[in-house]
């Protein structure tokens, strides 16, 4: 990628006060600006990479093995104990109104709709996100970057591309597995509170549709993007040896779990409207 | 005319493999290359010295496109490559070996796939062709045997000839040595020199080696330059260095001033790189 002609920083102005403060912000908004546009930059070129020769599958089927298979447990296990603690809260709350029967919809909604998806995402963010950033970070600070750039190779192809595909069908594969679980784990207590695991899967298919399913899924697709681009684009912005690795692994999961809140409310936004 | 105007000429039937023109380039307000001129002949092993922070790492990247000059001009072979695209300079790169200062080998492969990727990049060979190549390219640099061991796993001087053997591996025109010593033993940087002045008598190779390295750069140099100040200060064959023509570097050489080019330490300005992009050294 070439850079982009820098603008100078704009000198604080002297003696501080408001014109100091507003340097400062018009600072701060310019460099926001810069990295939302460079960040796009790289989106742009990974979606080209996709379709230039020497795609790289066998690095993808590496990676996803990385995001999806290693990701099962702690995406199991966080899956299987928000379902029962959301059972857990619904069974006490809904006995109240002489609802309880209703335990299984509950669950099973929240669950197809919101809680799989974006605990997946969390919980991938966290565990994947910070992983490519770090990963390639630690390639940035050692040159391992321009390395590949220097032997003829495009490392947006070659580390980019894999991670962003591995991350954008491993997060809807592991939020199948997530809403399964999620599901059953509400189950076993509904079960000890004198629902029946019949009844709690009727009622669980009575609700949850295919299409709501789906529509929490579909999702999961923007969710998968977002972690490995800002994974990507953090770490290859690393600069300053091991501390800056260990700031570029915060922000991009700090980023990329706010991002997929903020996406998240807008997805849903338009599955409402549509 | 003088000796190294004589040894200039009898070189200059060819063009420059490389030629920088007044080659600028700043990082923020941090003004490292004021424009630059400088020319590599073919053949020829030239040695750039330069304290800490003078540029030396950033000239190299510019001569294969990792960095893009805000002014001045690349030339390859007489080829203005200035506003080259990516797929330009990939052609270029392909003929020019960049052996990295801190070794840049690729931690999650072993010897042997580190050595094979610019093959496997650039060439549709079969694995038998591939593997004869790397194990020439490891006999080279004197390390054969090791083509199953992960980078972590060698030391630094091993690390370097690893490094010089993946440059070799598509027996480019050109090698550019990035400090090919620093952090080395005396004995391992003896041999890095050894083995710069081997593959140019062998193969022919142009090489531009960047060091502070005194010892090595009185080894192994055709032609020497010194960096400062964002630009070359002087330029000349050993023979002129000899002859005591070329004062600075002499003094260089000789350990004046403090090591340090005041444009990079007091300036250095630690700016944020678009992903992917462009990164710089020192």
């Amino acid at each position: 990628m070439s850079a982009p002609t820098r603008v100078a920083p704009v000198p604080p102005a002297p003696g501080g006060g408001p014109a100091a403060f507003f340097a400062s912000l018009g600072e701060r908004v310019f460099d926001l600006a810069e990295g939302v546009g460079d960040f796009a930059q790289l989106a742009g070129r990974t979606w080209r990479a996709a379709f230039a020769s020497g795609f790289p599958r066998r690095d993808v089927w590496i990676q996803l093995e990385s995001v999806a298979v290693r990701s099962l447990a702690i995406v199991g296990i966080t899956s299987v104990f928000t379902g029962m603690v959301l059972a857990l809260q619904t069974v006490v709350s809904l006995a109240r109104f002489g609802a309880k029967p209703y335990t299984g919809s509950f669950v099973g909604l929240a669950i197809a709709l919101e809680l799989g998806p974006v605990l997946t995402a969390l919980m991938v963010s966290g565990r994947v996100g910070a992983g490519i950033a770090a990963e390639l970070g630690s390639m940035a600070v050692t040159e391992q970057v321009d390395a590949i750039r220097a032997m003829g190779a495009d490392p947006v192809q070659k580390l980019v591309l894999p991670r962003v595909i591995a991350c954008t069908l491993g997060v809807p594969l592991l939020t199948v597995l997530a809403d399964v679980l999620g599901i059953g784990g509400g189950m076993l207590i509904a079960a000890q509170n004198g629902i029946s695991s019949d009844f709690y899967i009727s009622t669980v298919k009575l609700t949850v549709t295919l299409e709501s399913f789906l529509q929490g899924l579909s999702k999961t697709f923007v969710f998968g993007w977002i972690i490995g681009t800002v994974g990507c684009y953090m770490g290859l912005r690393t600069q300053g040896g091991t501390v800056g690795v260990g700031r570029a692994t915060t922000r991009a999961v700090v980023v990329a779990s706010i991002a997929v809140f903020v996406s998240d409310f807008f997805l849903a936004k338009l599955f409402v409207v549509l | 005319m003088s000796a190294s105007d004589i040894e200039r000429n009898a070189s200059s039937a060819l063009p420059p493999f490389v030629e920088l023109r007044g080659l600028t380039r700043s990082f923020g307000s941090n003004h490292v290359l004021r424009g630059l001129d400088l020319r590599v002949d073919h053949g020829k092993i030239l040695t750039v010295l330069g304290g800490s922070g003078s540029g030396k790492s950033v000239m190299l990247k510019h001569m294969i496109g990792l960095l893009r000059a805000d002014a001045g001009e690349v030339r390859i072979e007489d080829t203005d490559a200035t506003g080259f695209d990516e797929a330009e300079w990939i052609r270029v790169r392909k003929r020019i070996g960049y052996v990295f200062q801190g070794s840049a080998l690729f931690d999650s492969l072993s010897v042997y796939e580190n050595i094979a990727y610019p093959l496997r990049e650039h060439e549709d060979w079969a694995e038998a062709r591939i593997a004869e190549r790397v194990e020439a390219c490891l006999e080279a640099v004197g390390m054969v045997g090791i083509e199953q061991r992960m980078p972590a796993a060698l030391s630094g001087g091993m690390r370097k000839r690893v490094a010089v053997a993946r440059a070799i591996a598509l027996e480019p025109d050109a090698i550019l040595y990035d400090e090919p010593t620093t952090g080395l033993d005396p004995g391992n940087s003896r041999r890095i020199g050894r083995l710069i002045q081997s593959l140019q008598s062998r193969l022919n190779v142009t090489s531009v080696v960047v060091t502070h390295d005194l010892d090595l750069c009185r080894s192994i140099s055709d032609q020497i330059g010194l960096l400062r100040h964002g630009g070359m200060l002087e330029t000349g064959s050993m023979g002129a260095l000899n002859e005591g023509r070329l004062p600075e570097i002499a003094a260089f050489l000789e350990g004046a001033g403090d090591g340090n080019d005041e444009v990079g330490m007091h300036h250095r300005h630690a700016e944020p790189m678009p992903a992917g992009g462009e990164t710089h050294g020192g």
